[in-house]
């Protein structure tokens, strides 16, 4: 994709870097690098999570100056970053609001390549890499969550400890060691603060060679054509990173929407008891971005079962580019498949609202005693792995797709890219 | 050069394997098992210091609780819940039928012998924690008027037998003996 080099230096300090490191050659054509010139919004979303990952990274390095992880230390020194820190109430919540932009931003962008093909060949290593990241994104969520030691935090890293211990034979060997104890206490938390610390540079490694894969098999587009001339493209600067620029615009409005007026409207009451390891609070919830996963493994009434089942629904996401059979890589061209996968959104949002309920309220009052979250979310997971197995191979087969354009600037100069 | 020599080209005029050859083998080794033994340490690491092991052991009096009151107490970073049962609570644990539990025990089981040799039917030992995950169950709730699980609704009877949810085995009984009528020592 990306082209020879355009880069010419001008002055001799330029020439005798470029013959010794051609670090701003290397500059140059990354910013030059071209782009379908077909991109909508939907792909201003790397370019967010880019923000966001960097607004994560410098405020957590801050807080982590004022945070102690100790048992008897941790809930306090949060709650005196909050009052008495200097600019505390704005980078504690920029940092904990942050989290929840992030996953926002990251679901976002994951529909987006589901929903134009951005998995298919050539981009399966690409789309994997996305779904590495995902993985350690939310371990670094997980851990983090567990830092302000409150309630939730203790009980939502007691339950999901508690995963492992399911592994039959050294299940419970494995939960002590990851565990440091018998339960969650004092070296659990100064693990996690540790590997909290650890995970975001990871996945900066990771974006690395996520950028690389991208820039190395080009960008997908909401036509999913390759482009085949230079009048499809668009260089990167200045067209898209101005539509990005515009984009983060109105992303950090919201973001900070909930920094200022809501900063607690996506955490937990009970967040804001210590952890008690006698009581469990009356309901043990998650982060809303766990949401859909916790209510799979609620769905199930075998506790292994349950694990297996929510570690699958994120390892399906591994092999997706091998289960969607069709030539056709964007939506728009697969008329049936399209509402398919509109149902499969769909079901994402039931589970995390199922995942929000007691299993055993009722969701929809139809039939005799109504329809329980339980069943609900069952439903919704059935359809959750349906889509994967069997909908997507086999739609791939029968389906007949619209015709596709010759080439993303005739669809463009048509008005149908 | 036949086909096979050249595949293996480490092979001497002889048809043996060359010295340099044997050389590498060797340092690989002796590197591997220096990575090996430099790795358990960073790993063992993790598991419970001696500190949290040697917090081993409780005593408590069982006089301090009375009739249909429960008692919780810190062990090992969980709840040990002593429940000085009614006679109805009793009476329920034992007139279960075996067929009706997804994990059967009988309640007599569940107990030890006091210094006599007899049950103390009245006095329930048990770790308070749901075999599901990990939470702590609420008492006199649930469906069986044992222990409710708030978490992912486990309900469990007056022994702490499972018999509804997605818990699948009986709330634990820890390694508990009687040093006099009324004290028991845990662990």
């Amino acid at each position: 994709m990306s082209g020879p080099s355009t880069y010419e230096p001008k002055y001799a300090a330029e020439r005798w870097l470029d013959k010794r490191l051609p670090i701003v050659r290397f500059g140059v054509d990354f910013m030059a690098f071209p782009s379908p010139r077909n991109l909508n919004y939907w792909y201003a979303f790397g370019g967010i999570l880019t923000l966001c990952l960097m607004s994560q990274i410098i405020t957590g390095i801050i807080l982590a100056m004022h945070y102690t992880p100790d048992v008897n230390l941790a809930f306090d020194s949060v709650q005196r970053i909050r009052r008495d820190v200097q600019f505390g109430w704005l980078i504690q919540p920029m940092h904990a609001v942050g989290a929840s932009m992030f996953f926002l931003a990251v679901y976002v962008h994951m529909f987006r390549g589901m929903y134009y093909g951005s998995y298919k060949n050539p981009r399966e290593l690409l789309w994997i890499i996305g779904c590495l990241i995902y993985l350690v994104m939310m371990a670094t969520g997980f851990l983090g969550y567990t830092l302000p030691w409150g309630q939730m935090s203790f009980w939502g890293a007691t339950v999901i400890t508690g995963f492992f211990g399911a592994i039959p034979v050294v299940g419970e060997s494995l939960q002590q060691w990851l565990l440091g104890g018998y339960s969650v206490g004092n070296p659990t938390l100064q693990r996690f603060f540790s590997l909290h610390y650890l995970l975001p540079f990871v996945i900066v490694a990771l974006v690395a060679l996520h950028v690389w894969a991208v820039h190395h098999v080009g960008q997908n587009n909401p036509i999913g054509i390759d482009p085949k001339t230079k009048e499809d493209t668009l260089p990167f600067h200045p067209f898209y990173t101005m539509k990005d620029a515009f984009a983060i615009g109105v992303f950090m409005m919201i973001f900070a929407l909930f920094v200022f007026y809501l900063p607690d409207a996506l955490g937990h009451a009970d967040n804001y008891q210590k952890a008690d390891p006698l009581k469990t609070p009356p309901e043990i919830v998650p982060e809303w971005y766990f949401l859909p996963f916790y209510a799979i493994l609620r769905a199930v009434p075998d506790k292994l079962l349950g694990v297996i089942l929510m570690f699958a629904a994120i390892a399906i996401l591994f092999i997706l580019p091998w289960l969607d059979t069709a030539k056709v890589r964007s939506m728009r061209f697969r008329p049936v498949t399209r509402w398919f996968f509109i149902i499969f959104i769909l079901a994402g949002f039931i589970l995390g609202w199922c995942g929000a309920r007691a299993p055993d309220d009722v969701a929809i009052p139809i039939g005799e005693g109504g329809l329980t979250f339980k069943w609900l979310s069952r439903i919704a997971t059935f359809y959750y792995f349906a889509y994967f197995i069997p909908i997507l191979p086999i739609m791939g087969w029968i389906e007949k797709t619209k015709p596709v354009p010759d080439s993303i600037t005739k669809a463009v100069l048509s008005g149908d890219a | 050069m036949s086909e096979t020599d050249q595949l293996d080209a480490h092979l001497d005029e002889n048809g043996e394997p060359t010295r340099r050859d044997f050389i590498y083998i060797a340092t690989a080794t002796v590197a591997a098992v220096g990575a090996a033994s430099v790795a358990w340490p960073l790993v063992a690491q993790m598991g419970a210091a001696n500190d949290t092991l040697a917090a081993g052991s409780i005593e408590i009096d069982l006089s301090k609780v009375e009739e249909g009151q429960q008692l919780k107490v810190l062990y090992r970073g969980k709840p040990v819940f002593v429940r000085y049962r009614t006679a109805k609570e009793i009476m329920e644990a034992d007139t279960v039928e075996m067929n009706d539990l997804p994990d059967p025990e009988t309640d007599d089981a569940r107990l030890v012998a006091n210094p006599q040799g007899a049950l103390n039917t009245q006095y329930l030992v048990m770790i308070g924690v749901c075999t599901h995950f990990g939470c702590i169950p609420v008492g006199e709730a649930g469906d069986f008027d044992g222990w409710y699980c708030p978490c992912h609704g486990s309900h469990y009877d007056t022994s702490g037998r499972i018999r509804k949810g997605p818990a699948p085995l009986n709330m634990v009984i820890p390694e508990y003996k009687y040093l006099s009528d009324t004290i028991i020592k845990v662990g």
